[in-house]
């Protein structure tokens, strides 16, 4: 077995068609390894499997072929015990899409100290992890809020919280930023990178955004339940013809720096993820340019 | 949609409102007990004396409770028109009233003094237990202090297989969820306006079938919620409250304690207040 914190091989998923529906194959064989503390963004266009695959990390659905093992645990052999099951669950968190939709209390305190009562947490302790929590999201000060007052980022952050507040290693985040504003998804990608850079979270961050996905230490793409490529940001965005043939765009800055390349100009690929290490590129050029005709 | 109040909580930093909410519901239980032990004029004089010193010290505007007492007046005009013309007493007040009707029938109007006696106690009695009950619970406690409140004094129902942690967590999530489904609600309403639909014209039927279009796209997405929500308590590891700890504990205070024992001695107080023949006493 492998040390990696997630490791999947041959990982598939099916489906089932009910009512004499065809069975739908999400996932067609998945081989990666995620590290602990690394963050790393899994992309892929809808209905590439991306999202399936985030819901297997934690057993909401229970992989159909090839294995799978998590945080120590095997998931592919279906023989967890509920013991475990709730031991993997408080280690891998996840926060979905819909801050609406899991947010179970009508205080945000209450809401926040639900993972931690669970797991039966005793007082004092309990109420330091939902102050913690709050506050390593910034949000401490609407502890005693009603989370239908706020803001769906700040609500997406109270989510989060609730998820830190039962110490996990590692956080799943599927697709938790898509049906948020600008505003929003600032907020919440903010809180994502101070969580990885400071605290050394484990992070997984499932998204169809590519500026989200610049954010991440290393980049996996998945299509049509297969994993199609995977690297660093730099590695993968200077792929570009080849995510375009499977209807992804890589950003505008990564973008500009390939068609400059096409119209003749020579220009590396060492910093296109991000807009600065552009900039620094066609700079570099002109200077090389200034160098050659003086 | 965004200032929805729960039922009527009015916050304020009243003693009521500090309170225990488990001892708030005993109270209000006891409370309702003294109501219906009241019989005659000096007991129902110390139970209006009461109500009054509840709601003063509850520092809930008395125009407020007196406002919520305005759809009873129906129900109060009603029992006491009941009261006075149906209680058969000794005292006849109206010993010559008749109303003819045709073919020489006459109808006797009969009003004793015990039947408007029993008018008034039954208005004070209903009077006071709505004030009581509305002033000692729904003013003064939010709604997710009353569903843990009722949650722990109904613990011992789990010997007989009653699944309290689960209608209380039914309870708080449903409380959750109105705001969210009021604001879908308001959103679905805008989206079948905007192609045209119609809710406020024609008769009830025409308009009750004109919500259908409403009510079903809001049911198909409660249950997708309803989904949802299930697989992210599941991740935050929710159990069905096994082992489950609680990060607001409930204490009882002396004030608590003092408070039960006060309203059983008012209860004791309204039973010897009772004895006194009083021009009269209900039976």
């Amino acid at each position: 077995m492998s040390n990696a914190f997630i490791h999947a091989e041959n990982l598939a998923f099916t489906y089932k068609g009910s009512g004499g529906a065809e069975d739908i194959p999400a996932l067609k064989g998945i081989t990666l390894d995620i590290q602990k503390g690394e963050f790393v963004a899994v992309l892929g266009h809808n209905g590439s499997g991306k999202s399936t695959f985030a819901k297997l990390l934690n057993l909401i659905l229970e992989p159909t072929g090839g294995t799978l093992s998590v945080a120590g645990f095997d998931l592919s052999k279906g023989d967890l015990t509920e013991e475990d099951l709730i031991a993997l669950r408080r280690r891998v968190g996840m926060v979905f899409q819909n801050p609406d939709n899991q947010l179970v209390a009508t205080i945000v305190e209450d809401d926040v100290a639900f993972g931690p009562e669970n797991l039966g947490v005793p007082m004092p302790e309990l109420r330091e992890r939902v102050e913690n929590a709050l506050s390593a999201v910034g949000m401490s000060e609407y502890a005693s809020s009603e989370p239908h007052h706020l803001s769906g980022g700040q609500k997406q952050r109270i989510a989060i919280a609730g998820i830190l507040a039962m110490k996990p290693e590692c956080v799943i985040f599927d697709e938790a930023t898509a049906m948020l504003d600008p505003v929003g998804r600032k907020e919440v990608l903010d809180t994502i990178r101070r969580l990885n850079r400071e605290d050394g979270m484990t992070v997984v961050h499932i998204t169809h955004y590519m500026n989200e996905a610049a954010l991440a230490d290393r980049i996996i793409v998945i299509n049509d339940g297969t994993v199609l490529m995977q690297g660093t940001p730099d590695e993968v965005f200077s792929k570009r013809n080849e995510l375009r043939a499977v209807g992804l765009e890589v950003p505008q800055c990564a973008e500009l720096i390939h068609r400059l390349r096409e119209s003749g100009i020579p220009l590396g690929n060492d910093n296109i993820s991000s807009v600065a290490g552009c900039a620094e590129l066609i700079l570099k050029s002109f200077a090389k340019g200034d160098a050659a005709n003086g | 949609m965004k200032s929805i109040a729960f039922g009527q909580y009015y916050p304020t930093d009243s003693p009521i409102h500090k309170m225990d909410p488990r001892a708030k519901v005993i109270l209000t239980i006891l409370y309702i007990v003294c109501t219906f032990l009241c019989k005659n004029v000096l007991a129902f004089a110390a139970l209006l004396v009461s109500a009054i010193l509840i709601t003063l010290l509850s520092k809930v505007p008395l125009r407020m409770v007196l406002r919520s007492l305005r759809p009873l007046i129906v129900i109060l005009a009603f029992t006491s028109l009941i009261n006075v013309f149906m209680t058969k007493g000794e005292h006849l007040l109206t010993p010559n009233w008749q109303i003819p009707f045709w073919g020489g029938n006459v109808w006797h109007i009969q009003i004793y003094e015990e039947g408007l006696w029993n008018a008034l106690f039954m208005i004070l009695r209903i009077v006071v237990l709505l004030i009581g009950t509305s002033i000692l619970l729904s003013y003064t406690t939010t709604p997710i202090a009353l569903t843990d409140a009722l949650e722990r004094l109904m613990k011992p129902l789990k010997l007989i297989r009653v699944p309290v942690h689960d209608i209380a967590m039914m309870t708080t999530i449903a409380l959750r969820f109105i705001p969210t489904l009021m604001d879908e609600t308001r959103r679905i309403m805008n989206a079948q306006k905007a192609r045209g639909a119609d809710f406020t014209s024609g008769g009830l039927i025409r308009r009750a079938k004109s919500l259908l279009p409403v009510l079903i796209p809001l049911l198909v997405s409660a249950f997708n919620r309803a989904y949802e929500l299930a697989a992210a308590m599941e991740c935050r590891c929710y159990n069905g409250g096994k082992g489950k700890t609680k990060l607001k504990i409930l204490h009882l205070h002396f004030g608590d304690i003092a408070a039960v024992l006060l309203i059983i001695a008012f209860g004791v107080g309204i039973v010897f207040l009772n004895r006194f023949g009083f021009y009269y006493t209900m039976k």
